[in-house]
């Protein structure tokens, strides 16, 4: 068992009326959260790093409760989802790829959440967090995606870790595709 | 005003330098993105831009004040900057920021006796914009002297101006270089 040190958090919330086209008349929401932990591997090599999947389950879990209470407290209003992971230069992908675990059980009602990962980012860089219906990886109107990035993390010891939801499509989709309106959500797929 | 998007965002430190920080120091940033309605042409007049700015100091100083989940008296520091997109101009920016912004903000966190630190800058979209904060009704306090940073991928269009306000529940992390501190301040001439 290892102890996930939280150096910071951020909940960040974006109202979206419009994007040139007509006004909506409930402004899409996209939310994000945000944990900046302790790097527990960083520095040095370690083969046995799964374990700390288990750990970070109830700092997944709590992420996930924080950002649908930000996107007003209803899970029945969330209708896409992401998640991502950045990994200070002091560690490495294999670190960041142990966020798919804790980050999906935390928001997975019926199917595992998209995920991006960022190697070696430092403070200030960028990632581009996919997002994907909830329930239906190929309704074309919620594919998304929200960049995220905090001047002052991750440092080289550190890892960000990230959940992202959406209340529904992008403002003014019309690609065509699976609407969500359609989906029959058995197989997670449509 | 065309509002295109509101982006709220708040930010707590739990651990500076591995010292706890108990309770967490809490700072939300709202940013409004806007259409800039003097784009592209001088204009002498910029009442319309002063006027907005005036419902964005209320409306972006509440989401603040909503996102910590705090009363407005507790707010402690505040700020505002603004970055014109490349069709605008820099006084764009003061019009909104310096004229009619400062009275609902400061209804958003009551009192405010302290002048609200500003700062503004010509920008793209992606670009960084540094919102300074300072006490709100004591500007001397050296505690509370801070920035955020806020950073939109989508904006500022050309035509476009962002506009943020930053509350807070706290100064920094670890304040260790002296002066006045929040607890001696009387808060009656927005200095001291």
């Amino acid at each position: 068992m290892l102890d996930v040190i939280v150096r910071k958090r951020f909940v960040t919330v974006e109202e979206i009326f419009h994007d040139g086209g007509p006004i909506a008349a409930q402004p899409a929401l996209r939310g994000v959260v945000g944990a900046v932990i302790h790097n527990p591997f960083a520095g040095r090599y370690v083969e046995e790093i799964t374990d700390f999947m288990e750990d970070l389950k109830p700092l997944g879990k709590q992420m996930a409760l924080d950002l649908i209470d930000a996107l007003g407290g209803d899970p029945a209003r969330i209708e896409g989802y992401g998640k991502a992971s950045m990994v200070g230069e002091g560690g490495e992908l294999e670190h960041g790829a142990l966020w798919h675990a804790p980050g999906g059980y935390s928001m997975r009602e019926t199917l595992p959440a998209s995920n991006a990962i960022v190697p070696s980012g430092g403070p200030g860089t960028r990632i581009d967090v996919p997002v994907t219906h909830s329930n239906a990886s190929y309704v074309r109107s919620h594919f998304d995606s929200i960049e995220v990035g905090l001047n002052d993390a991750p440092k080289a010891d550190e890892m960000l870790v990230i959940l992202v939801m959406t209340t529904g499509p992008r403002i003014h989709n019309r690609a065509g595709g699976l609407a969500a309106a359609d989906v029959t959500g058995k197989d997670g797929l449509r | 005003m065309k509002l295109r998007k509101i982006v709220t965002t708040v930010d707590e430190i739990h651990l500076e330098m591995g010292q706890t920080i108990a309770p967490p120091t809490r700072r939300a940033v709202a940013t409004a993105v806007i259409e800039n309605p003097f784009a592209g042409a001088y204009h002498d007049d910029l009442t319309e831009l002063m006027d907005t700015g005036a419902e964005l100091g209320g409306l972006l100083g509440q989401k603040c004040v909503e996102a910590l989940g705090i009363t407005p008296a507790q707010a402690e520091s505040y700020g505002k900057a603004a970055m014109v997109g490349e069709n605008g101009e820099l006084e764009h920016a003061a019009a909104l920021l310096h004229p009619k912004l400062g009275a609902p903000l400061r209804a958003a966190v009551e009192k405010g006796a302290a002048l609200v630190p500003s700062s503004k800058k010509m920008g793209s979209m992606g670009q960084a914009l540094d919102v300074p904060l300072g006490h709100k009704d004591a500007a001397y306090v050296r505690s509370h002297f801070d920035g955020i940073e806020v950073r939109i991928n989508d904006a500022p269009r050309a035509n476009e101006i962002m506009v943020s306000v930053a509350v807070t529940a706290s100064g920094r992390p670890l304040p260790r270089v002296g002066g006045l501190t929040a607890d001696d301040a009387k808060g009656e001439d927005g200095l001291r």
